[in-house]
Protein backbone atom coordinates (compact mmCIF):
# COMPACT_ATOMS: atom_id res chain seq x y z
CA UNK A 1 0.00 0.00 0.00
CA UNK A 2 2.73 2.42 1.00
CA UNK A 3 4.72 1.45 -2.04
CA UNK A 4 1.77 2.07 -4.40
CA UNK A 5 1.23 5.50 -2.83
CA UNK A 6 4.90 6.34 -3.22
CA UNK A 7 4.99 5.36 -6.87
CA UNK A 8 1.79 7.33 -7.56
CA UNK A 9 3.23 10.46 -5.96
CA UNK A 10 6.58 10.00 -7.69
CA UNK A 11 4.88 9.60 -11.07
CA UNK A 12 2.77 12.73 -10.54
CA UNK A 13 5.83 14.68 -9.40
CA UNK A 14 7.91 13.73 -12.42
CA UNK A 15 4.97 14.33 -14.79
CA UNK A 16 4.45 17.80 -13.32
CA UNK A 17 8.17 18.58 -13.60
CA UNK A 18 8.16 17.48 -17.26
CA UNK A 19 5.19 19.70 -17.97
CA UNK A 20 6.88 22.67 -16.25
CA UNK A 21 9.82 22.51 -18.63
CA UNK A 22 7.84 21.78 -21.80
CA UNK A 23 4.60 23.81 -21.79
CA UNK A 24 4.49 26.93 -23.91
CA UNK A 25 2.50 29.14 -21.56
CA UNK A 26 4.34 30.40 -18.43
CA UNK A 27 1.07 30.54 -16.47
CA UNK A 28 0.53 26.83 -17.05
CA UNK A 29 4.15 26.15 -16.11
CA UNK A 30 3.58 27.95 -12.80
CA UNK A 31 0.42 25.92 -12.16
CA UNK A 32 2.27 22.65 -12.86
CA UNK A 33 4.97 23.85 -10.48
CA UNK A 34 2.22 24.15 -7.84
CA UNK A 35 1.28 20.52 -8.56
CA UNK A 36 4.91 19.44 -8.25
CA UNK A 37 5.28 21.16 -4.88
CA UNK A 38 2.03 19.65 -3.60
CA UNK A 39 3.03 16.10 -4.51
CA UNK A 40 6.49 16.51 -3.07
CA UNK A 41 4.86 17.72 0.15
CA UNK A 42 2.96 14.43 0.15
CA UNK A 43 6.22 12.50 -0.32
CA UNK A 44 7.75 14.46 2.57
CA UNK A 45 4.76 13.43 4.68
CA UNK A 46 5.59 9.79 3.89
CA UNK A 47 9.12 10.50 5.15
CA UNK A 48 7.68 11.74 8.48
CA UNK A 49 8.73 15.33 7.91
CA UNK A 50 5.30 16.73 8.74
CA UNK A 51 6.37 20.25 9.71
CA UNK A 52 8.38 20.79 6.53
CA UNK A 53 5.61 19.33 4.36
CA UNK A 54 3.11 21.85 5.73
CA UNK A 55 5.72 24.61 5.47
CA UNK A 56 6.28 23.71 1.84
CA UNK A 57 2.57 24.01 1.09
CA UNK A 58 2.07 27.22 3.08
CA UNK A 59 5.25 29.07 2.16
CA UNK A 60 5.91 27.75 -1.32
CA UNK A 61 2.49 27.16 -2.78
CA UNK A 62 0.95 29.95 -0.74
CA UNK A 63 3.54 32.67 -1.17
CA UNK A 64 6.35 32.02 -3.61
CA UNK A 65 4.33 30.41 -6.39
CA UNK A 66 1.57 32.99 -6.06
CA UNK A 67 4.34 35.56 -6.49
CA UNK A 68 5.44 33.72 -9.62
CA UNK A 69 1.89 33.68 -10.99
CA UNK A 70 1.49 37.34 -10.11
CA UNK A 71 4.64 38.33 -11.99
CA UNK A 72 3.82 36.10 -14.97
CA UNK A 73 0.39 37.64 -15.30
CA UNK A 74 1.65 41.19 -14.68
CA UNK A 75 4.23 41.03 -17.45
CA UNK A 76 2.78 41.02 -20.93
CA UNK A 77 5.02 38.45 -22.55
CA UNK A 78 5.00 37.33 -26.14
CA UNK A 79 5.35 33.58 -25.63
CA UNK A 80 6.04 32.75 -29.27
CA UNK A 81 9.56 34.19 -29.39
CA UNK A 82 10.42 32.72 -26.00
CA UNK A 83 10.13 29.19 -27.30
CA UNK A 84 12.60 29.73 -30.14
CA UNK A 85 15.34 27.14 -30.10
CA UNK A 86 13.28 24.65 -28.14
CA UNK A 87 13.65 21.90 -30.75
CA UNK A 88 17.23 22.92 -31.47
CA UNK A 89 18.33 22.36 -27.89
CA UNK A 90 16.05 19.34 -27.28
CA UNK A 91 18.60 16.62 -28.24
CA UNK A 92 21.38 18.24 -26.20
CA UNK A 93 19.12 18.72 -23.18
CA UNK A 94 17.83 15.15 -23.33
CA UNK A 95 21.37 13.81 -23.71
CA UNK A 96 22.66 15.73 -20.70
CA UNK A 97 19.60 14.79 -18.61
CA UNK A 98 19.91 11.06 -19.41
CA UNK A 99 23.62 11.14 -18.66
CA UNK A 100 22.98 12.79 -15.28
CA UNK A 101 20.24 10.26 -14.46
CA UNK A 102 22.43 7.29 -15.43
CA UNK A 103 25.37 8.52 -13.39
CA UNK A 104 23.27 9.34 -10.35
CA UNK A 105 21.38 6.03 -10.49
CA UNK A 106 24.66 4.16 -10.74
CA UNK A 107 25.78 5.79 -7.50
CA UNK A 108 22.46 6.06 -5.64
CA UNK A 109 20.86 2.82 -6.82
CA UNK A 110 19.73 -0.13 -4.76
CA UNK A 111 23.27 -1.57 -4.75
CA UNK A 112 24.54 1.18 -2.45
CA UNK A 113 21.42 2.57 -0.76
CA UNK A 114 19.05 -0.40 -0.81
CA UNK A 115 17.16 -1.81 2.15
CA UNK A 116 20.07 -4.10 3.07
CA UNK A 117 22.54 -1.25 3.29
CA UNK A 118 20.20 1.34 4.84
CA UNK A 119 17.50 -0.46 6.82
CA UNK A 120 14.09 1.09 7.42
CA UNK A 121 14.23 3.23 10.59
CA UNK A 122 11.76 2.80 13.39
CA UNK A 123 8.91 5.28 13.44
CA UNK A 124 9.90 8.45 15.28
CA UNK A 125 8.25 9.08 18.61
CA UNK A 126 6.66 12.39 19.52
CA UNK A 127 6.00 15.48 17.48
CA UNK A 128 8.18 16.30 14.53
CA UNK A 129 7.52 20.01 15.10
CA UNK A 130 8.73 19.77 18.68
CA UNK A 131 11.95 18.05 17.66
CA UNK A 132 12.64 20.63 14.95
CA UNK A 133 11.81 23.53 17.25
CA UNK A 134 14.13 22.23 19.90
CA UNK A 135 16.97 21.90 17.41
CA UNK A 136 16.31 25.29 15.84
CA UNK A 137 16.28 27.25 19.07
CA UNK A 138 19.24 25.53 20.72
CA UNK A 139 21.87 24.11 18.39
CA UNK A 140 20.97 26.11 15.30
CA UNK A 141 19.97 29.40 16.91
CA UNK A 142 22.64 31.50 15.16
CA UNK A 143 21.87 30.13 11.67
CA UNK A 144 18.21 30.75 12.48
CA UNK A 145 18.94 34.42 13.18
CA UNK A 146 21.04 34.69 10.03
CA UNK A 147 18.05 33.31 8.11
CA UNK A 148 15.92 36.13 9.46
CA UNK A 149 18.57 38.66 8.36
CA UNK A 150 18.54 37.10 4.87
CA UNK A 151 14.77 37.46 4.70
CA UNK A 152 14.96 41.11 5.79
CA UNK A 153 17.62 41.79 3.15
CA UNK A 154 15.37 40.15 0.57
CA UNK A 155 12.43 42.39 1.55
CA UNK A 156 14.58 45.54 1.38
CA UNK A 157 16.12 44.52 -1.94
CA UNK A 158 12.81 43.63 -3.57
CA UNK A 159 11.16 46.87 -2.46
CA UNK A 160 14.06 49.15 -3.44
CA UNK A 161 14.34 47.44 -6.83
CA UNK A 162 10.71 47.84 -7.76
CA UNK A 163 9.95 51.17 -6.08
CA UNK A 164 9.34 53.83 -8.66
CA UNK A 165 10.19 57.45 -7.77
CA UNK A 166 6.88 59.17 -7.16
CA UNK A 167 5.74 61.75 -9.71
CA UNK A 168 3.48 63.57 -7.26
CA UNK A 169 4.58 66.61 -5.23
CA UNK A 170 5.97 65.17 -2.03
CA UNK A 171 8.08 66.40 0.84
CA UNK A 172 11.64 65.19 1.09
CA UNK A 173 12.16 64.40 4.80
CA UNK A 174 15.95 64.60 4.51
CA UNK A 175 15.75 68.15 3.18
CA UNK A 176 13.21 69.08 5.83
CA UNK A 177 15.51 67.94 8.61
CA UNK A 178 18.55 69.67 7.17
CA UNK A 179 16.86 73.07 6.78
CA UNK A 180 18.32 76.05 8.69
CA UNK A 181 16.50 79.08 9.96
CA UNK A 182 18.44 81.33 7.54
CA UNK A 183 17.00 79.34 4.65
CA UNK A 184 13.43 79.84 5.79
CA UNK A 185 13.30 83.65 6.17
CA UNK A 186 15.41 86.20 4.40
CA UNK A 187 15.30 89.91 5.31
CA UNK A 188 15.81 92.17 2.35
CA UNK A 189 16.76 95.81 2.67
CA UNK A 190 15.00 98.08 0.23
CA UNK A 191 13.90 101.65 -0.06
CA UNK A 192 10.41 102.34 1.22
CA UNK A 193 7.82 102.97 -1.45
CA UNK A 194 5.56 105.94 -1.24
CA UNK A 195 2.73 106.79 -3.54
CA UNK A 196 3.06 110.17 -5.25
CA UNK A 197 -0.13 111.79 -3.90
CA UNK A 198 0.34 110.74 -0.28
CA UNK A 199 -2.58 108.29 -0.21
CA UNK A 200 -2.04 104.57 0.32
CA UNK A 201 -2.41 102.46 -2.78
CA UNK A 202 -5.58 100.50 -3.23
CA UNK B 1 8.97 -1.22 2.21
CA UNK B 2 10.41 1.74 0.34
CA UNK B 3 14.18 1.84 0.22
CA UNK B 4 16.27 5.00 0.51
CA UNK B 5 17.45 4.45 -3.07
CA UNK B 6 13.88 4.92 -4.37
CA UNK B 7 13.67 8.42 -2.92
CA UNK B 8 17.17 9.25 -4.11
CA UNK B 9 16.39 8.11 -7.66
CA UNK B 10 13.19 10.18 -7.79
CA UNK B 11 15.18 13.20 -6.62
CA UNK B 12 17.89 12.47 -9.21
CA UNK B 13 15.35 12.30 -12.04
CA UNK B 14 13.73 15.53 -10.82
CA UNK B 15 17.13 17.24 -10.75
CA UNK B 16 18.05 16.10 -14.25
CA UNK B 17 14.64 17.18 -15.56
CA UNK B 18 15.27 20.68 -14.28
CA UNK B 19 18.76 20.68 -15.82
CA UNK B 20 17.15 19.72 -19.14
CA UNK B 21 14.62 22.52 -18.56
CA UNK B 22 17.44 25.04 -18.28
CA UNK B 23 18.79 23.79 -21.61
CA UNK B 24 15.40 23.88 -23.35
CA UNK B 25 14.07 27.20 -22.08
CA UNK B 26 17.17 29.31 -22.31
CA UNK B 27 15.22 32.27 -23.67
CA UNK B 28 12.63 32.49 -20.91
CA UNK B 29 13.87 33.81 -17.57
CA UNK B 30 10.65 32.90 -15.74
CA UNK B 31 10.92 29.22 -16.65
CA UNK B 32 14.62 29.33 -15.75
CA UNK B 33 13.70 30.56 -12.25
CA UNK B 34 11.09 27.80 -11.98
CA UNK B 35 13.72 25.21 -12.97
CA UNK B 36 15.99 26.49 -10.21
CA UNK B 37 13.11 26.06 -7.74
CA UNK B 38 12.65 22.47 -8.98
CA UNK B 39 16.37 21.77 -8.47
CA UNK B 40 16.18 23.05 -4.91
CA UNK B 41 13.12 20.83 -4.38
CA UNK B 42 15.12 17.77 -5.51
CA UNK B 43 17.94 18.70 -3.14
CA UNK B 44 15.44 19.11 -0.29
CA UNK B 45 13.95 15.69 -1.07
CA UNK B 46 17.45 14.20 -0.75
CA UNK B 47 18.02 15.96 2.56
CA UNK B 48 14.71 14.76 4.01
CA UNK B 49 15.19 11.17 2.80
CA UNK B 50 18.65 10.95 4.34
CA UNK B 51 17.41 12.59 7.54
CA UNK B 52 14.58 10.04 7.80
CA UNK B 53 16.76 6.99 7.17
CA UNK B 54 19.52 8.24 9.47
CA UNK B 55 16.97 9.15 12.19
CA UNK B 56 18.63 12.54 12.55
CA UNK B 57 16.53 15.71 12.45
CA UNK B 58 19.51 17.91 11.50
CA UNK B 59 18.79 17.28 7.81
CA UNK B 60 15.33 18.77 8.23
CA UNK B 61 16.85 21.91 9.76
CA UNK B 62 18.98 22.22 6.64
CA UNK B 63 15.85 21.98 4.49
CA UNK B 64 14.35 24.78 6.58
CA UNK B 65 17.29 27.05 5.76
CA UNK B 66 17.27 26.08 2.08
CA UNK B 67 13.58 26.99 1.92
CA UNK B 68 14.37 30.39 3.48
CA UNK B 69 17.16 31.16 1.04
CA UNK B 70 15.10 29.90 -1.92
CA UNK B 71 12.20 32.16 -0.98
CA UNK B 72 14.54 35.17 -0.73
CA UNK B 73 16.12 34.27 -4.06
CA UNK B 74 12.77 33.94 -5.80
CA UNK B 75 11.59 37.29 -4.43
CA UNK B 76 14.73 39.15 -5.54
CA UNK B 77 14.85 37.35 -8.90
CA UNK B 78 11.27 38.27 -9.69
CA UNK B 79 11.88 41.87 -8.59
CA UNK B 80 14.84 42.07 -10.98
CA UNK B 81 12.61 40.59 -13.68
CA UNK B 82 9.94 43.25 -13.11
CA UNK B 83 12.53 46.06 -13.31
CA UNK B 84 13.98 44.50 -16.45
CA UNK B 85 10.59 44.28 -18.11
CA UNK B 86 9.80 47.86 -17.12
CA UNK B 87 12.99 49.14 -18.73
CA UNK B 88 13.23 46.95 -21.85
CA UNK B 89 9.63 45.67 -22.34
CA UNK B 90 11.07 42.22 -23.07
CA UNK B 91 12.57 39.45 -20.98
CA UNK B 92 14.49 37.69 -23.71
CA UNK B 93 17.83 36.48 -22.37
CA UNK B 94 19.57 37.03 -25.68
CA UNK B 95 19.45 40.82 -25.51
CA UNK B 96 20.73 40.99 -21.95
CA UNK B 97 24.32 41.45 -23.02
CA UNK B 98 24.73 45.12 -22.23
CA UNK B 99 27.22 44.51 -19.44
CA UNK B 100 29.72 42.78 -21.68
CA UNK B 101 33.04 44.55 -21.58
Amino acid sequence: MEKILFYCFAAILLFAATMVITVRNPVRAALFLVLAFFTSAAIWLMLEAEFLAITLVLVYVGAVLVLFLFVVMMLDIDTSILKEGFTRYLPLGLLVATLIVLELVAVLGAANFGLEQVPMPEAAEGSNTKVLGRLLYTVYVYPFEIASVILTAAIVAAITLTLRPSKRKTQDPAKQVLVRSTDRLRLVKMASEKPKDGRPRQ
Amino acid sequence: MIALSDYLIVAAILFSLSVAGIFLNRKNIIILLMCIELMLLAVNLNFIAFSHYASDAAGQVFVFFILTVAAAEAAIGLAILVVLFRNLSIINVDILNRLKG
